[in-house]
This record gives structure tokens, sequence and C-alpha cells, in this order.
């Protein structure tokens, strides 16, 4: 069963019923990397793809892109079938890989200059330097890759992807082993590729980074896309206030006068616990709600503590029990 | 697949190409004069004194068609190898897969740029031949395309062995353990006419004798085998290699998972 995913007009890039199945090598028994996926990106947008490790995002991003070769399925992109009309379609594709895969001994403005000529696009100095100076790499360009930190070679793997221009960009990992300050920065990199009307996919194991950033999040695990929506929706559809009032004495039972559908009271007796709402704002009111009954009943606390589940909950969530969001 | 050719592509590999090999400008122009000059002094001084004149060619002048075909396949092996085999090691060759290149314009810019290099070197031995013995090239212009066509075919054969190695041990090994001995028996520093009547037959089965006839027959205008064979070998080996390295990449073996 697939998670029931709205249809986009006039998308980007549409995939359908995607398959890619590994072949084993030796005992190794063939790995099933995407199951059934379809997916279709809109236009202008920066879409989440959001997985634990191996559930086959980087796959899905190389048979885009051409790093793998898919057992099934249709890709198009720019409304063009990729099959045919590879050439053009990857010639608006730019690729920021998840591992550093580059020539160590080559100067940033090399490595920069070859990937534009590589993708057809005639020499264009000026254009090389606005890149490198919107990534901090400018002042760098002369340097040998291998000189250069690790958070900056990152930086020039997203030069080298956008040197030729691409209409799509697919960032996979952008920030992984990239400390917070350069994370932040990277954040602002990706903001100012969205006003400049490129498309971003981007895969990521950082919550934060998708609520961030995307405008859409898709769930994958286990090779299969287990949601796709709104990220507010997501919130709407699965985002639980919770919120602990400390007690100033045990309570044993909950009084009928304070009673409210969610509220449950712990064990020793010393806090009320809720958990309710839909993410827009239900559950906060809920709250209040409470904490006005309290009052009214002079039922002393000395803390309140409302917390919005993040898209990890959500997460983990989904992946806990599949068949619910499947359904 | 489409047609066309994408030469802004083809030139950007190229050029990168190129001026990777002129990091190591020293191992690339140092090591083949060194090279010639010891062969030079081993074979034509030292052993080359003893020896008669070969086909009215003197044994030193002799050498030279051999030692720069020994070069050059060596140079040009492992220049197509090292090329396309070190991005795959990297991983760097994400990049030239998600490209809107095919296998025209990766071949034109990676051989391209092997050959060139392998051309550079084979001057520099020219050159270097000079300082030891006189001789003149019969055939300039067939020469020329000759080496060009024996660069381009090994630059090739390297760029498969490039494709195929997954260590270093295979990238090294078939130049070591079948290139270089098919090289040394294959009538480098000797014709296979001196060779005892069974054993000329062995090295008629030897595709490097075919190579250095030819090249052989462009200097002096006397070789082992005809002329005409020994292009039609070398031109066969040409295509060989494209077919294979044709179909390597619509399979995408060893290239796309
Ligand atoms: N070249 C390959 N050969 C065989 N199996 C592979 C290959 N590449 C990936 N896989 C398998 O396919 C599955 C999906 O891998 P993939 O790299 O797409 O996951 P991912 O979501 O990108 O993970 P991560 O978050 O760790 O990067 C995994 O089970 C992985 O082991
Ligand atoms: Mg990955």
């Amino acid at each position: 069963m697939k998670a029931h995913i709205a249809a986009v007009t006039d998308p980007i890039l549409k995939i359908t019923c995607l398959d890619k199945t590994y072949p084993g090598r030796g005992a190794a028994p063939p790995v099933k990397a995407l199951d059934n996926v379809d997916l279709e990106i809109r236009k202008g947008e920066i879409f989440a793809l959001l997985g634990p490790n191996g559930a086959g995002k980087t796959t899905l991003i190389g048979a885009v892109c051409g790093l793998v070769r898919p057992t099934g399925g249709t890709i198009e992109a720019f409304g063009m079938d990729l099959k045919h009309e590879w050439r053009k379609i990857r010639a608006r594709i730019g690729l920021v890989p998840q591992e550093m895969a580059v020539d160590i001994f080559e100067t940033v403005h090399h490595a920069v200059t070859y990937s534009r000529g590589l993708f057809g696009r005639p020499a264009d100095g000026k254009r090389i330097e606005e890149v490198l100076r919107a990534l901090s790499l400018w002042d760098k360009r002369d340097s040998q890759l291998r000189m250069l930190s690790g958070g900056m070679k990152r930086r020039v793997l997203i030069a080298k992807a956008l040197a030729h221009d691409p209409d799509l960009l697919f960032l996979d990992e952008p920030t992984a082993g990239v400390d917070v300050e350069l994370r932040r920065d990277m954040w602002k990199q990706i903001d100012v590729l969205r006003e400049l009307g490129v498309t971003i996919i981007l895969t990521t194991h950082y919550i934060e980074e998708a609520e961030e950033m995307a405008d859409r999040v898709g769930v994958i695990d286990k090779g299969r896309i287990l949601l796709v929506d709104d990220k507010a929706s997501i919130m709407t559809r699965l985002g639980r206030t919770e919120a602990s009032f400390a007690l100033n004495a045990p309570m044993t039972v909950i009084p009928a006068s304070i009673a409210h559908e969610g509220l449950a009271l712990s064990d020793d007796g010393m806090a009320l616990t809720f958990r309710g709402g839909d993410g827009a704002g239900g559950g906060k009111e809920a709250v209040a709600e409470v904490a006005q009954r309290l009052a009214r009943e002079g039922i002393g606390y000395s803390a309140i503590d409302v917390r919005e589940s993040s898209l990890e909950d959500i997460f983990v969530k989904l992946v806990e029990d599949r068949p619910e969001i499947a359904a | 697949m489409r047609a066309g050719f994408n030469a802004v592509s083809a030139w950007a590999i190229y050029k990168r190409e190129v001026s990777r090999a002129w990091r190591t400008v020293f191992g690339t122009i140092i090591s083949p004069v060194l090279t010639t000059c010891l062969y030079f002094i081993v074979f034509g001084a030292a052993i080359g004194s003893r020896m008669n004149d070969i086909g009215g060619v003197n044994y030193g002048a002799f050498i030279v068609p051999g030692l720069l075909l020994l070069t050059l396949l060596s140079e040009s092996t492992s220049n197509g190898s090292f090329g396309i085999y070190m991005p795959r090691f990297t991983g760097a060759i994400y990049e030239l897969l998600s490209a809107p290149v095919s296998v025209a314009e990766t071949l034109v810019g990676f051989v391209g740029a092997a050959v060139t290099k392998s051309l550079i070197i084979a001057a520099i031995i020219l050159v270097t031949a000079t300082l030891f013995v006189d001789y003149t090239i019969a055939h300039p212009i067939l020469a020329f395309v000759y080496i060009v066509l024996v660069a381009s075919s090994f630059s090739l054969f390297g760029f498969i062995l490039g494709l195929w190695a997954d260590g270093f041990e295979k990238l090294q090994m078939v130049p070591l353990l079948v290139l270089t001995p098919l090289t040394f028996l294959g009538g480098t520093f000797y014709s296979i006419d001196m060779l005892a009547e069974q054993w000329r037959t062995v090295a008629l089965f030897n595709p490097i004798v075919y190579l250095v006839s030819g090249l052989r027959w462009t200097f002096f205008e006397q070789s082992d085998v005809t002329i005409g064979v020994a292009f039609a070998a070398t031109a066969g080996f040409l295509a060989l290699c494209i077919g294979i390295i044709t179909w390597i990449f619509r399979t995408g073996w060893r290239l796309r998972d």
C-alpha cells in the first residue's frame, strides 16, 4: 500500500513507480533500495527528503542524476522523459553529493570552472566569481582543495553544483559534519537560491533542517515514501502539544472539575500531563483551559513545561506505525 | 542516446586532464628523458658497438622506433588508465556521470589528453635520441600518423583498464605482466628475423611485433611485416577498444550501480 500523495500541477520533477534493486554480490542478497516510489516536485519549492540511514535517499537522487540505473519506473523532469532527453535534463540539474568526492590537488577556481564547462556552459569568469563570492570562497580561490577545512570543501561541492546555473538542485545531506554556525550559514545560502527560483531537493537527518528550510517534506523509509505533505500540514496532521504541570502538592485522582481529554496524572501524583491538539494551535488552547481550571480550583503548580512535537517525533511515530500512515 | 556532440564539455574535460598532467610535469618529462638515455647507454653504446647493422641500419638508430614504442605504450596505457581510475577511486566520478556528456565527449576529453601527453613524450624521446645517434625519418608524416594511432589505441586500452581495475594492483598488473614482456619480446631491440625459425612463427602471434614493425618502416622503410598489415592491425585494435568502451558506457558497467 502506498501513502496517498496529492498531485502537483505542472511538476518540475515527476517520479512514477520508481524501483531500484541492487544486485546481491556473492553471498549478499539483493537490496531493494527503492520500492514503487511516486514523487512530484513543484517548481521553486524546497523539498526535504527525510529518512534514516539506508532509507534510499541517495539512491533516489542517484536515479534522477544518472548515477544509478533504476530497475523500473519513469522519471520526467522539466516536462521531458529522462530516458530520451537525458542530455537536456542533466544540463539543468546540479548535484551536491553526500560524500566528499573531489580531486584534492585541484584549486577551488579550477574545480568550479571545470564543472561549468563539463555541463556544457561557455566559460564565464564573472559568473564563477559571483558563485565563489556567494559561498565565501573567493578568498580561497587559488587554494588547493586539500588545504580547505571540511566545511569549506562542502561549499566547494555546492559551488561546483551551482556553476552551470541549474534549475533543479539536489543536496544530499548538505550539512552533515558541518558545525552549527556553518549550518545556519548554509541555510542562508539555500534561502538565497530559493529566491533565485532554484528548485531544491535536499536530504537530511537533521529534523531542524527540514523544519527550518523546507516547504514540503517527504518521509522515506526502506525504499518507500511514507508521506509527502506541506510541512505545516504534517504538523497539523500529526503534531501534538505536550504540557506538564508540576504540582505543589501530590494528587491522588484528577478532580472532575478539571478533567479534560488528554489529561493524565503521573504515578507519583506530582505532575499533570496533557497530550493532545493537532499542531495548529488547538493543543495550546487546551493547555490554557487546563491552567485556568487549576487556578479556579485553587490547585497550585510551580511550573508548566509546554512542548510542540518536532518533526523528529512525527518521524519516529511514522516509522513506528507505518500501517497507520500507509492507510 | 541523443545525437550531437557537446564540444564545450569535451574541451573542459580535455583541459582539465592536460593541466592535471602539468602538475606532475617533472615526472612527465624527466622520466622519459632519463629512460631514453639509459637505454641508449646500455643498448646503443655498450651493446650496439658490438652489433652489426640491421638491414643497412646502424643498430643505435635501429632501436629508436622500438624505444619510442616501448615508452609510448607504457605512457599511453598508464595515462589513459589513471585519468579515469582516480575519479572512480575518490568518488569524484559522480560529476562526470551526472553531466550531460556521452561516451564521445568523455573519450575525446580523457583520451585526447592522454594522447597529447604521449605525443609530447614522443617528441622528447626523439629529440633526446639525436644526442646519441644520427637518424632520419623516411616518412615523417606517416610516422606521426602512426604514433598518433598507437598513442590513441593504447590510451583507450588504458581507459578500459582504468574502468576494469578495482584496485591499484590490477591497474599495474596488466602493463607489468602483459604489456612489458610482449613489448620486449616484440622486436623493440632486434629484428624478429634474427630469431630461429620456430620462434619467429611464435613472435608473429605477438601483436606488438606489428606495431614495432609498422613504426620502424616509417623510419627506415624496412620491417618484419608489411606496412599495410601493421597499419591494419593497429587500426583494428583501436576500433576494438572504442567498441568495448561504447559497450561499457551503454551498460554502465563499473560506472553506474
Ligand atoms: N552500490 C550499492 N550496492 C548495493 N547496495 C547498495 C548500494 N548503494 C546503496 N545500497 C543499499 O541500498 C539501500 C539504500 O541506500 P542509500 O544510500 O540510498 O540510503 P540513504 O537513505 O541515502 O542512507 P544515508 O542516510 O545513510 O545516506 C541501503 O540498504 C544500502 O545498503
Ligand atoms: Mg545517503
